[in-house]
């Protein structure tokens, strides 16, 4: 069934396409499906998607080529991913990939010439607090320890087929560590709407209005002025849930998702009835696979509690349902634009704007994209009032917020903290002690110093989507800029000149400087490269890329001193390196 | 200024194209050589370089000397010129970094059509080969750059007038050229 | 004339309502540098060569309303810097062999490299390793010349109503694909008429006959610049 597997018959496809809607929204399940049972797309596969969904082929082609987890050559059956991220690595991912690796014969990038087992890196997996992490076909391994390690070499040897695997193995421990309104509150299903639905939704709009509540996926957006603004805009209305949660470091969503689903479904379905929307989609970045099932469940749920479906609390005119639609590893599929070409079965690719997603997102057609915070948010504030949210926080940032610590402390996982709260006092809570800094908001945040740990967080001051990294004394900052550098060459989507030619540039000369083989040159490079990437970038990922560069940068210029080569020009290659004696043998 | 200018050259990986583009200036070399005295150079055939004012370096790099003689070129000149489109960004030869080095040389002297006697020169006194070919600016310092293949005439004299008068080169619009 | 307009570099310019600030400005005989955006084509946005200072931010002339009353700034020291690294990064990232290439002379890309000045760059070359696709009787693929504008995606979805290209791949792995069974250009159907191989900026997609047929010295950016010659 594995490689040169002969092409499935047409009706497997159409059957599937059937059960995903049919149209072009269908392209991202089928694929999955398809990657899971062949361990790669052929070609002739992909030419009866094509088909199927009367797309052109190369669109399928260049999806397919896009995303991590799809592959066009044949994977292995089991199929691993480690987590390639900064927090893992401090947690000695390296060395449980090199064991793992080393017990399969494996080499990281490659296959086993059997066709059993393939390896590979992919960005964070958003299991930091619990890491180094690692998916295997799809499936999220935590507290990857030697241990683990030996027993998960040893079931692939077996040849166990990844169902019959010990349950426990793919236990994801929750970590919240502190609770506040948001975490410790509780939704009865469908309080919240009926809530609202008395207030009217000029009354629920005019809430949360009050409530001053912003989003939570790290622009800041009122809430309350996007849902209004869709709502008058004319055309077919679409909600959508942004649980990509790409950003490394940050998985303060996946614990929403899990114990709160129906609180963030009920603001789903409360954005959907203030704007008139039939349909919404929650897209689930590919590594939170685990919680497929728990969701599917929750919707089945609703439905049954006549919160999903037709004549929604009763009512004549309101029906809306929610489909869950699975990422398949693509950091830019958080950016709200891209996620919605990513729905619409395209290349996810930030679209120009204006227009905005609240006029014109998925198929054009106005679109409430919001976190998955800021709905769960939304549904509490319908159902508590807008003191809920303003009893805590600053004049610009009400209410609480999430945060996913991890790194160098001694608690990492979930907090709620009231907005204002200075830097200290939350890490004072998680026990981190002695620091060289943080990073606030993950790679595209910025680097803050111990100097400045008496900031509070808040959308005017440290701003964070979610993450926060912490790094003790000892660590090589260095290391910690190149690792993010890197990442974002990688996520690079490739559409914007600066952001595709620029990352790859500036990981290869942060690695230059790592390796100690930097000059001042270097530098300005990377501070030239930098000014440009921000300043003419497309999207959010090209302009945030440089930050970690800058920010360290200017405020630790002498770490990056004490690194530089003691002459004043190195060269961009090795000289040596790459000499050879031709036809002589070396 | 009463010490002449002293320039020297030198073709690294590259075809002399350059360097005839060079004598291209016609009779403005009559004027040159009251402006200039040309120290190392394959015009002069002198083998050794003394310090210089300018040094014009035509070629990428390919090989071990090429490594060695920009870096004395760099010592040794206080402007360094990347002149024409190999020193500039590697030019044709670079081309073969699409292949690997190994299958460049089989293909030069082991299977390509025509070849008699096949087998890759081994000689000990060949210099080493760089696996991809380089242009100069990520070896040393480039101080100005001057593309196209070869470049103009009329962009070289434009060039080295500016600096032989202490001037930032500023190359006419019109004589600017990739190819 | 009583429209509303707005400056460029302290000129006024007139546009009608819903026009880009580079249509306006075309329209101005202003020059504005550019790759991707093409006038019968929607703005793509991916060169950024088109950046311009509105609002106290730069933002891409092709895909930005002109808004009345508004100074944009085109032609500073900072954005013609920033143009030229982006130009230099194009460069980086292919593999541009000028003197060996077809297009030369009647290339954008080199020709809005004159314009700008850019004599080298600072950056290491990349030199990547892409795949050359000569399997189609007239028509060569060059992918080392892509500079991923998607005007062929455009010109062959638009006009030719073929839809014969795409971009497939992330980051500095992207390279053209062509919508075809085997994937190659030979049994895409694409033929020499067709406006996806007339508007690509670059000697990526170019006719294998009449190559170098026209003198140097005559060629469309012989002697007159990209700003003058702007389609
Ligand atoms: C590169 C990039 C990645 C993003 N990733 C996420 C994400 O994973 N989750 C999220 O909610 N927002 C993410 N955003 C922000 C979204 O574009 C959008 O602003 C947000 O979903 C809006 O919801 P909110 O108003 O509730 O915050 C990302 C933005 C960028 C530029
Ligand atoms: S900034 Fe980066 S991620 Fe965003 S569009 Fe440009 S290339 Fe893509
Ligand atoms: S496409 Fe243009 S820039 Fe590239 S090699 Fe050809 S002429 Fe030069
Ligand atoms: S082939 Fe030409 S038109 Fe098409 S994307 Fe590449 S450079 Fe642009």
């Amino acid at each position: 069934m594995m490689q040169g597997a002969a092409p499935v018959g047409e009706s497997w496809i159409t059957g599937l396409a059937a059960t995903c809607g049919g149209d072009a929204t269908a392209l991202l399940p089928i694929l999955h499906e398809a990657q899971e049972r062949f361990a790669y797309i052929p070609r002739a596969v992909m030419q009866q998607i094509a088909r199927t969904l009367s797309l052109p082929l190369a669109q399928v082609e260049a999806v397919v080529e896009f995303y991590h987890f799809f592959s066009s050559q044949p994977r292995g059956r089991y199929d691993i991913f480690f987590s390639s991220c900064v927090i893992d690595r401090l947690r000695g991912g390296d060395e449980s990939a090199r064991l793992l690796c080393e017990r399969l014969r494996v080499t990281p990038g490659g296959s086993r010439a059997d066709g059993v087992v393939s390896v590979r890196h992919t960005s964070c997996t958003g299991m930091c607090d619990q890491g180094p992490a690692l998916l295997v076909n799809g499936h999220a391994i935590a507290g990857l320890d030697r241990e683990r390690s030996e027993q998960m070499a040893s079931l692939i040897e077996r040849r166990i087929p990844l169902r019959e695997w010990p349950r426990g193995l793919f236990r994801i421990a929750g970590n919240i560590r502190r609770s506040g309104p948001l975490l410790s509150g509780e939704i009865p299903p469908g309080a919240a709407l009926q809530r609202a639905l008395s207030l009217g939704r000029k009354g629920l709009l005019e809430r949360l209005e009050r409530s001053g509540l912003r989003g939570r996926g790290g622009a800041g957006f009122p809430t309350a002025l996007k849902w209004r603004a869709c709502r008058e805009a004319p055309g077919e209305h679409y909600v959508v849930c942004n649980a990509d949660e790409g950003e490394p470091g940050t998985f303060k969503d996946r614990e929403l998702l899990r114990r709160h689903a129906h609180a963030v479904f009920e603001g789903m379905t409360l954005a959907a009835w203030v704007i008139g929307a039939r349909r919404g989609f929650l897209y689930l970045r590919g590594e939170y696979r685990f919680l497929l099932q728990h969701l599917e469940q929750v919707l089945a749920e609703r439905r049954g509690m006549g919160l999903l479906g037709e004549r929604i609390g009763g009512g004549r005119d309101f029906g809306f349902d929610i489909t869950i639609r699975l990422g398949a590893g693509a950091y830019i599929c958080g950016e709200e634009s891209a996620l919605l070409e990513s729905l619409q079965g395209n290349l996810p690719r930030p679209r120009n704007r204006p227009p905005y997603p609240v006029t014109h997102g998925l198929f054009g057609q106005p679109t409430v994209v919001n976190n998955v915070e800021s709905f769960a948010a939304a549904a509490h504030i319908a159902l508590n009032g807008d003191r809920w949210l303003t009893a805590r926080g600053t004049e610009h940032s009400r209410g609480s917020k999430l945060l996913s610590i991890s790194g160098d402390c001694a608690r990492p996982g979930i907090y709620e903290f009231a907005f204002g709260t200075p830097l200290e006092e939350i890490l004072d809570a998680c026990g981190a002690r002695d620091l060289l800094g943080v990073q606030m908001g993950g790679p595209s945040g910025n680097w803050i110093t111990p100097a400045e740990f008496q900031r509070s967080l808040a959308f005017e001051d440290l701003s964070s989507a979610g993450a926060l990294m912490v790094f003790g004394r000892e660590r090589d900052l260095l290391e910690i800029v190149h690792g993010f550098s890197r990442f974002f060459a990688h996520e690079s989507c490739g559409f914007c000149t600066p952001c595709r030619v620029g990352t790859g540039l500036q990981a290869r000369l942060v690695e230059k400087l790592c390796l100690g083989r930097g000059c001042d040159r270097d530098l300005e490079r990377l501070r030239s490269l930098g000014e440009l990437m921000s300043a003419t970038s497309h999207c959010g990922l090209g302009q945030s890329a440089p930050n970690p560069v800058l920010t360290t940068l200017a405020a630790e210029p002498q770490r990056y001193r004490k690194r530089l080569n003691s002459t004043a020009f190195t060269p961009d290659f090795q000289p040596l390196r790459e000499l050879r004696s031709c036809g002589r043998r070396e | 200024m009463s010490r002449r200018v002293r320039i020297a050259t030198t073709s690294l990986a590259g075809c002399f194209g350059c360097h005839t583009s060079f004598l291209d200036m016609d009779e403005r070399l009559l004027r040159l050589a009251g402006q200039v005295e040309l120290d190392r150079s394959p015009l002069t055939d002198r083998k050794q370089i003394r310090h210089c004012d300018i040094g014009l370096i035509e070629g990428g790099l390919c090989n071990s000397e090429n490594i060695e003689l920009l870096r004395r070129f760099r010592a040794c000149c206080t402007t360094l010129v990347a002149l024409g489109a190999c020193a500039v960004n590697g030019g044709i030869p670079a081309l073969r970094n699409r292949y690997t080095l190994e299958e460049c040389l089989r293909e030069a002297y082991l299977e390509g059509a025509g070849i008699e006697n096949p087998q890759i020169p081994d000689d000990p006194e060949l210099p080493r080969l760089l696996e991809n070919i380089h242009p100069i600016h990520e070896l040393v310092t480039v101080d100005y750059s001057l593309p196209g293949c070869p470049p103009p005439a009329d962009a070289i004299w434009a060039l080295l007038q500016d600096l032989i008068a202490g001037r930032e080169p500023v190359p006419p619009l019109e004589l600017i050229r990739y190819d | 004339m009583n429209g509303p307009t707005f400056t460029i570099d302290g000129r006024s310019v007139p546009f009608t309502e819903g026009q880009s600030i580079i249509q306006a400005a075309r329209e101005a005989g202003i020059y504005i540098p550019h790759l991707c955006y093409h006038p019968e084509f929607r703005p793509h946005g991916s060169c950024r060569l088109c950046v311009v200072e509105a609002g106290g931010r730069s933002v891409p002339a092709c895909s930005t309303p002109a808004v009345a009353g508004q100074q944009v700034r085109n032609r500073t020291e900072r954005l013609d810097r920033m143009r030229r690294t982006l130009v230099e990064l194009l460069f980086v990232e292919g593999n541009h062999f000028c003197p060996a290439c077809p297009k030369s002379g009647n290339c954008k890309l080199q020709a809005v490299g004159y314009w700008l000045r850019m004599l080298d760059t600072p950056f290491p070359y990349l030199f990547p390793r892409r795949e050359l696709d000569a399997s189609h009787h007239d028509v060569l693929l060059d992918r080392d010349r892509c500079i991923f504008c998607e005007l062929c995606v455009r010109a062959s979805r638009e006009v030719d109503r073929k839809n014969l290209f795409a971009i497939g791949g992330k980051g500095t792995r992207c390279r053209l694909l062509v919508n075809s069974p085997d994937g190659r250009l030979g049994s895409s159907g694409l033929s020499l008429g067709d406006r996806a191989l007339q508007v690509c900026p670059t000697g990526a997609l170019l006719p294998r006959k009449g190559a170098f047929h026209v003198p140097v010295g005559r060629r469309l950016y012989d002697g007159r610049s990209i700003a003058e010659s702007d389609e």
